[in-house]
């Protein structure tokens, strides 16, 4: 593994930066020195794998995974989509997990005390592998928007936090999922630390009528892109895939 | 003009929020969803070596601890061998060993800990050797996209020397904040500062 096939460099100008003053818990807790880029190693380009004995058989399913005497309230969706690298191809098997408040943007975590109530039908958080192809998919209710301490009239628009993991510990990413439409993602200080409107609308997941279930729920598809990686174009230069 | 470039670009990273730890830590923060919780057990039961733990603190610019932190490790097992079919000697990896492993901070304290094997040294590029480290990343409110950084050990002092990250940075002064401190047999100490005075070294992987 002297020279191990690399992911490609990440965009950073097209990530989010570490400050970004709009957003005021990242005045400090954003490094000031420049981050050190490093040629991977073995420390880089492996990571977790993850099997089907790790899940529960409802671990995608937020609408039963912590049903006590009903279903939860809320509008009943579908989330899907694929996970892709940049080079378009599929990322099979790797975890992909999600959480989020009820329909009325309540989080089930005690630090959480916005009035709006907890839903004692819903817990908000789902883990699945995508299958050989890249697809993954849950079931959920749509999350509510809700108030948060930025400037005092801030609400974060309806959104879906989504963990990836990928092949690597390069690829790891953590990124939240908006609903097309929603009046409230061009106001969000969050949203706005991604510097390009491009980047922005990678996050907002369209509705998708053909993967709705007729009289049952709504559809919306969210795709995720993780870092690609070198292929062996000379194989005196670079080892890989 | 030039035929367009068809690369699709990675999708943008966005905080984790405060409320992180329901989604991925939920039984550590009190919430009973999973039936198995994924990444408390980074070693496994059997695996050969030192049996080591790591604690530490997350320190913002004001020099308050960060509560809401969570944060993952990524290491080789105690022969320098990652569990990833990637790496050439992945058949001969500890029995047990994963090698991955998820924590949050205490929410009172902010004190985060984790118990594994100390790792072997690793192959790096070009037949350069690693020193023994683990790779951490930590997300939190505030962070917009995870930072990544390593944890040497206080007694490999002359691996570091010539161990390829460390000396990549150019302050010798900065280099000894990727190096835990040693608080008694098998416990390491590591805070990370995540700006100002003492700024921990954060990398681009």
């Amino acid at each position: 593994m002297d020279k191990p096939a690399e992911f490609y460099q990440r965009d950073r100008d097209w990530h989010p930066p570490a400050f970004a003053p709009t957003y005021k818990t990242s005045v400090s807790r954003s490094p000031r020195q420049a981050l050190l880029s490093l040629e991977q190693s073995s420390s880089e380009i492996t990571g977790p794998v993850f099997g089907h004995n790790d899940f529960g058989a409802l671990d995608n399913d937020l609408i039963k995974n912590y049903a006590k005497s009903g279903d939860p309230i809320g509008e009943r969706i579908i989330v899907h989509g694929r996970v892709l690298d940049e080079t378009g191809r599929p990322v099979p098997n790797t975890l992909v997990e999600i959480w989020q408040a009820n329909a009325s943007g309540r989080y089930r975590h005690k630090k959480d005390t916005y009035l709006a109530p907890i839903d004692p039908n819903f817990g908000g958080c789902g883990r699945t592998l995508t299958d050989a192809y890249g697809f993954y998919y849950f079931r959920t209710v749509k999350p509510g928007a809700y108030p948060w301490r930025n400037y005092v009239n801030s609400w974060r628009p309806a959104h879906i936090h989504v963990s990836v993991f990928g092949s690597s510990f390069s690829q790891r990413l953590i990124t939240q999922m908006y609903f097309e439409g929603d009046p409230l993602i061009a106001k969000c200080p969050i949203v706005n630390t991604i510097p390009d409107p491009e980047a922005i609308d990678r996050l907002i997941a369209p509705l998708d009528m053909n993967a709705a279930i007729p009289l049952d729920c709504l559809a919306y598809k969210f795709d995720i892109v993780l870092r690609g990686r070198r292929s062996t174009l000379f194989e005196n230069r670079l080892a890989g895939n | 003009m030039a035929q367009a470039l068809d690369y699709l670009k990675e999708t943008p990273s966005q905080t984790a929020g405060p409320y992180v730890h329901i989604g991925l830590a939920p039984g550590a923060a009190g919430f009973d969803i999973y039936d198995r919780e994924l990444g408390w057990d980074i070693a496994g039961l059997e695996a050969s070596g030192e049996r080591i733990e790591v604690e530490g603190l997350v320190f913002d610019g004001t020099g308050a601890p960060v509560k809401d932190v969570l944060l993952e490790v990524w290491q080789a097992d105690a022969n320098g061998i990652h569990a990833h079919p990637e790496d050439p000697r992945a058949a001969e990896v500890s029995p047990g060993f994963r090698g991955w492993g998820r924590v949050i901070t205490n929410f009172d304290t902010g004190l985060w800990a984790f118990k594994t094997v100390k790792p072997g040294l690793v192959p790096g590029r070009s037949g350069r050797t690693q020193a023994p480290h683990l790779n951490l990343w930590i997300v939190a409110r505030g962070i917009n996209i995870g930072l990544n950084t390593r944890l040497y050990f206080p007694e490999d002092e002359a691996l570091h020397a010539s161990d390829p990250v460390l000396t990549l940075i150019e302050q010798q002064q900065r280099r000894s904040t990727l190096i835990a401190t040693r608080t008694a047999p098998g416990r390491y100490r590591f805070d990370i500062r995540l700006q100002g005075e003492g700024e921990t070294v954060f990398l681009d992987v």
